[in-house]
């Protein structure tokens, strides 16, 4: 457990208090796990909007005429491909092959790209690719996570709540990242239409203070509240992940797999010819062409049983053969729902497997992703 | 939060009501708002043998699991099957429709080392 006077706290945290929220530490931050219920959050999501409070992620700009090999050297997928922009989620490993961390990159111009990398590896990740920086000093690097909140606004109606925030400007495409607020006379915000729930969503960057206009982290928060979109916390994110099977860091994807074993290949431009050297190829290669020793295996109870959750052993056929990462009661399914990291003979969709909790067997059965679809 | 006159309560927020010979166990209004959605429940199996403090039942929230301690010492003659297919009973009537399970004490003495309503309400800051 962190020491609490070391403990980082979000610039929106005034935000969560005046809404009710429970706050749990998070990644070495102080974050809302809940405000009215994971079950309400969840549900929120799935049929109108809620929002997140993602101010506790990375932000880190990588400028100059050498940045785009640069970039190509240090994540997996093709950088070059994004156009003007775009975003793309990829990952950055080590040697062996190791997930760092996984993260979306957005191309926002010529020379410039915007990442976005996980607020509970943030200090490992600016170590790591500052030591890479070429000291001819074509490849610029600004850490920007203290000077953004974030806020992640998912749920089918959040393209008509951004509108009505947004009147004047243009909404980004599905992937699209945008500089809104300037025609609306706000100090302008970066807004990419991603997010980590399976749902149509925005993520909004916005500084932190600016004297002079309005729209700081907690107007946004403000004006979205009015807008009458829930707040949401940590639970509820999980669980939306989860459904969908998006990894996460820490959890399903480490040091210690590859992003083949855990299911994440096409994001690894390992076949395309315009894809230069890039840290760990050599390794993927290698485990490709020997054969994956695990693959990341979604499975679900086939009978009334606990919520599911991270490091219960999963058995076949009597033997204990991994143990889940992830787990949950999926609150759209009403199931059981994880992931596991099984020898891949296991891993056919119909495989009958056994997930242990507290002594006794449960039977599930391997199914396939997304948990969860509309 | 609601505190009933009529029950006895344990440190660890579980109540009893004591009716005749039969000790009913629950967990406290405190106790469910703490754990916000209960989703699972897994009560004592019938016939077992609990000793006061130790792990009788085990309740789940989406976030959690929770151990339920045996307020007395005895054996369990009943449990709540409607908590099978409803556990939100827990949330919505945990003095009621919520019992988790009820058994005969062994050492009926051993209410008197558990809290007082007032007591109770003064642990939960009331």
């Amino acid at each position: 457990m962190s020491d609490p006077m070391t403990l980082k706290h979000s610039p929106l945290e005034s935000c969560h208090l005046a809404c009710g929220a429970r706050m749990v530490e998070f990644g070495g931050w102080l974050m809302p796990v809940q405000y009215t219920g994971i079950m309400d959050e969840h549900r929120a999501v799935r049929s109108g909007s809620g929002m997140f409070d993602i101010s506790h992620m990375g932000e880190v700009l990588i400028e100059g005429s050498g940045a785009l090999e640069w970039l190509e050297r240090l994540l997996t997928n093709r950088v070059g491909k994004l156009a003007i922009g775009r975003g793309q989620y990829t990952m950055m490993l080590n040697e062996r092959g190791g997930v760092i961390d996984d993260l979306i990159i957005y191309r926002t111009g010529e020379t410039a790209y915007f990442l976005v990398i996980n607020g509970a590896c943030r200090d490992m990740d600016l170590a790591w690719m500052r030591s890479r920086l070429p000291a001819d000093g074509t490849v610029l690097l600004r850490d920007l996570g203290n000077d953004y909140a974030a806020i992640a606004l998912q749920g089918p109606d959040s393209e008509k709540v951004l509108r009505t925030l947004y009147p004047q400007s243009e909404i980004p495409k599905r992937n699209g990242i945008a500089t809104l607020g300037e025609s609306e006379g706000f100090v302008p915000s970066l807004v990419a239409r991603t997010g980590y729930t399976g749902e149509d969503g925005f993520e909004l960057f916005v500084p932190v203070k600016d004297g002079s206009k309005e729209r700081n982290g907690e107007s946004l928060w403000k004006s979205l509240l009015a807008a009458g979109v829930k707040p949401c916390g940590l639970g509820a994110r999980d669980t939306l992940r989860l459904e969908m099977g998006y990894p996460l860091n820490g959890s399903d994807l480490s040091l210690d797999r590859t992003p083949l074993e855990a299911g994440l290949g096409k994001f690894v431009a390992l076949d395309d010819p315009a894809k230069i050297e890039f840290t760990g190829r050599h390794a993927l290669e290698s485990q490709r062409s020997k054969g994956l020793p695990s693959l990341l295996t979604p499975l679900k109870l086939t009978v009334t049983g606990p919520p599911l959750r991270s490091h219960y052993p999963v058995l076949s056929e009597g033997l204990a053969v991994g143990e889940t990462c992830s787990g949950a009661l999926s609150p759209s399914l009403g199931e059981g729902i994880a992931m596991a990291y099984l020898p891949p003979s296991l891993s056919t969709p119909g495989t009958a497997l056994e997930v242990e909790v507290r002594g006794r067997g449960y039977a599930a059965v391997v199914t396939t992703l997304p948990f969860y679809s509309k | 939060m609601n505190v009933p006159s009529d029950l006895r309560y344990a440190k660890t927020h579980e109540w009893i009501r004591h009716e005749d010979d039969s000790i009913t166990v629950g967990i406290t209004d405190h106790a469910q708002a703490e754990l916000t959605d209960i989703v699972y429940a897994e009560p004592p199996k019938v016939g077992a043998e609990l000793k006061a403090g130790a792990t009788a039942a085990v309740v789940e929230s989406v976030k959690a699991a929770s151990d339920i301690y045996s307020p007395l010492s005895g054996v369990v003659t009943e449990v709540n099957e409607a908590l099978t297919a409803n556990p939100a009973l827990l949330n919505t009537d945990p003095f009621g429709q919520g019992w988790i399970y009820r058994m005969k004490a062994s050492n009926i003495a051993e209410i008197e080392a558990l809290l007082t309503p007032d007591a109770y309400s003064a642990q939960i800051g009331q």
